[in-house]
């Protein structure tokens, strides 16, 4: 079969005691896909790519790997490797050492592992260091030497454990993009795991959204954005302010809802079949709202309001501002364009917002808070 | 005048160190050392010589029991990091919190009581009316009592079960550093069990390995209690060689002879174990 996915999970489920860590997940990755699972700490992610590598056995459920169940195969017999979060390269042996580390043990011959290692370290740009110690190398450095001693083994699947946690910003920023640009140099089968959405959203093909042990959602960087199907994404992926009303009626597909406080508001349903009379969650995006000082200029937008400056978070091109509505007393996110119109803005100042019904989406309210 | 006052201070706190080593330590072998230089030739007549020493050569008993302490204590050093090192392992990496903390403590229970009492603890096991022997006569396997005292393997058993301790703390202070996700990486990358033992556990705890050998090999060496309870009079310990000089024979110069000789082969054996382990004795001291 030409279209057999790489990997694919069915019903896979994983319970410790009375806890159940993963619950039924069942998905599938085809050949040379980046997919990301992305889920706050104790979603069960980690779980998850444990049971795929075999350090852990699910407790119900199959595991394929190019169709084959690999439930009873042992980690060390596995196609896939895993990048730790940590890296976990050996400090005994140097950078060559630990990239043939898996010809090894495969019993490859010195002389083709010694070829292979230096190929496989210039494929990630790092030719000619295989006898310097491992400490030698910088944070970025060792990531590519963590891939080449994975990708030397040519796994069907290559399952990264959030490797970028332990690095600072910019080089986080870089190594983002290279992961990207290795996934597609190797047309190998990324799983990658995080919970920074960023990481998620730049880098994947696929991306999983997990939480409480299940996927909320699966779709591409720009559908879990745009369409989020929960109100767990929703809040989850990307900013989003969060408001509570109450459904009122549906009018030429867009729905019409009050806040407590009496504010009438519109949205679109984000596809959950909602009825009048519930109780709902409706998100907006803070790049969404359009500010002016003028409230005529926003009049037309369909929901607006007017509010006071809290407080003004400059960070240059994405520089926030959290404003109080006058109407609701409801703290409100939103982007502050720097095209300099806002450039005097003080706190306090009084300002006129408003947003359109297409670009609020609507969730029934679970009753308890979760995400961001 | 701050500079001043802070080498003051550094000297000051150096002061009961340097007092200890050069009073217990530097001038005792110093005066042993002389001691074992002077040859007796009459009464209350010495001369400086190195005769105590061609004694040492020129009796085969001396350099055989020489030679037999430092074998029996390379082989209890060996054989106590293969009972010590799965001890520790299983301590260091398979449990965890409380268990781990009963696991080390019952490694610490038998030095509670003295190393005397210890022994003689063995000694009731093994001893021909000993616990041991009744325990085979009742079950039928032996047809009389049988003793089991004052052989090499007595001797070995209680060496190894007097250094235990020392082997198992400094490997499970070593095994405890190592990253699980070594490990894990390890078997990820297609490894087996002993392959993961002989290429990532071994080589990290090396230090602790070495440490640990260092330390039961001189107490092995040095042990005059063990091998002469358990061994009997026959036990051959160089040990009990240099307490016959000294307190049996008076002869002061042959024992201080025979110190000198023990310290050169223990710092000779060690010098020899760090080398082919590619250790040097401060890193393996600062690593446990």
């Amino acid at each position: 079969m030409p279209n057999t996915p790489d990997l694919e999970c069915r019903a896979i489920s994983k319970s410790f005691d009375d806890f159940k860590a993963v619950k039924d997940v069942s998905f599938s990755v085809p050949q040379g896909t980046f997919f990301s699972i992305l889920g706050p700490s104790g979603c069960g992610k980690t779980t998850l790519l444990r049971m795929i590598a075999g350090f852990q056995k699910p407790t119900g459920g199959d595991l394929l790997i190019k169709g084959n169940s690999v439930l009873e195969v042992p980690p060390n017999k596995r196609p896939v490797s895993m990048v730790f979060q940590h890296l976990a390269l050996f400090p005994m042996m140097n950078i060559g050492a630990n990239v043939g580390f898996g010809l090894r043990q495969r019993g490859v011959n010195k002389t083709d592992i010694k070829k292979q290692v230096e190929r496989v370290l210039e494929r990630v740009g790092l030719g000619g260091v295989a006898d310097r110690p491992v400490s030698s190398l910088s944070g970025g450095q060792k990531q590519r030497v963590a891939i080449a001693r994975c990708m030397v083994l040519e796994p069907d699947v290559l399952l990264l454990d959030e490797p970028l946690g332990a690095l600072d910003l910019k080089l986080r920023e870089h190594m983002k993009i290279e992961l990207k640009q290795l996934q597609s140099e190797f047309n190998t089968t990324f799983v990658y795991i995080t919970h920074d959405q960023s990481e998620a959203l730049v880098m994947s093909d696929q991306i999983a959204v997990m939480n409480h042990g299940v996927f909320e959602q699966v779709g591409t960087a720009k559908e879990l954005y745009y369409e989020p199907a929960t109100a767990f994404v929703a809040g989850f992926v990307g900013e989003a302010n969060r408001l509570r009303a109450t459904f009122k009626s549906a009018e030429g597909g867009l729905l019409q809802m009050v806040t407590p406080e009496g504010r009438a508001l519109g949205g679109v349903d984000a596809g959950q079949g909602l009825s009048p009379g519930e109780t709902v969650e409706v998100f907006v995006r803070p790049e969404a709202v359009r500010l002016s000082r003028n409230a005529a200029d926003v009049a037309q937008m369909g929901n607006t309001g007017q509010g006071r400056v809290e407080n003004i978070l400059f960070n240059g091109a994405n520089s926030q501002l959290i404003l109080r509505d006058q109407a609701t007393g409801a703290e409100m996110n939103m982007a502050l364009p720097q095209t300099g119109e806002f450039r005097d803005l003080e706190r306090g100042a009084e300002i006129a917002f408003g947003w359109d019904p297409q670009q609020t989406r609507v969730y029934r309210s679970k009753g308890n808070a979760h995400g961001k | 005048m701050a500079n001043d006052r802070a080498k003051l201070t550094f000297w000051l706190l150096l002061a009961p160190l340097m007092i200890w080593l050069l009073t217990l330590i530097v001038l005792p072998h110093l005066g042993m050392f002389l001691v074992s230089l002077r040859e007796k030739v009459g009464v209350r007549e010495y001369e400086t010589s190195f005769a105590n020493y061609a004694v040492f050569f020129n009796e085969p008993l001396y350099w055989n029991t020489f030679a037999r302490t430092a074998y029996m204590s390379v082989t209890a050093t060996a054989l106590t990091l293969f009972i010590g090192f799965p001890i520790a392992y299983y301590i260091a990496k398979l449990t965890r919190g409380r268990t781990k903390t009963t696991l080390f403590l019952m490694c610490l229970i038998p030095f509670w009581v003295s190393e005397l009492v210890r022994t003689f603890g063995w000694m009731i096991l093994l001893r021909e009316t000993g616990v041991i022997s009744n325990v085979l006569q009742y079950l039928g396997l032996v047809g009389g009592p049988v003793e089991m005292l004052y052989n090499d393997a007595a001797i070995m058993t209680g060496l190894v079960y007097t250094s235990m301790l020392f082997m198992v703390v400094p490997l499970v202070t070593t095994l405890d550093s190592l990253d699980d996700s070594l490990i894990e990486a390890g078997y990820d990358l297609g490894a087996s069990g002993f392959a993961i033992l002989r290429e990532i556990v071994i080589p990290h705890a090396m230090p602790g390995i070495v440490s640990g050998c260092i330390v039961v090999f001189m107490l092995s060496l040095g042990n005059y209690l063990t091998p002469i309870l358990l061994g009997g009079k026959d036990s051959l310990w160089f040990t009990g060689l240099i307490y016959n000089q000294f307190i049996t024979r008076f002869n002061w110069e042959l024992g201080s002879a025979f110190g000198f000789l023990l310290l050169g082969l223990s710092s000779l054996i060690v010098f020899v174990g760090l080398k082919l382990s590619r250790q040097s004795l401060g890193k393996t001291m600062a690593q446990t």
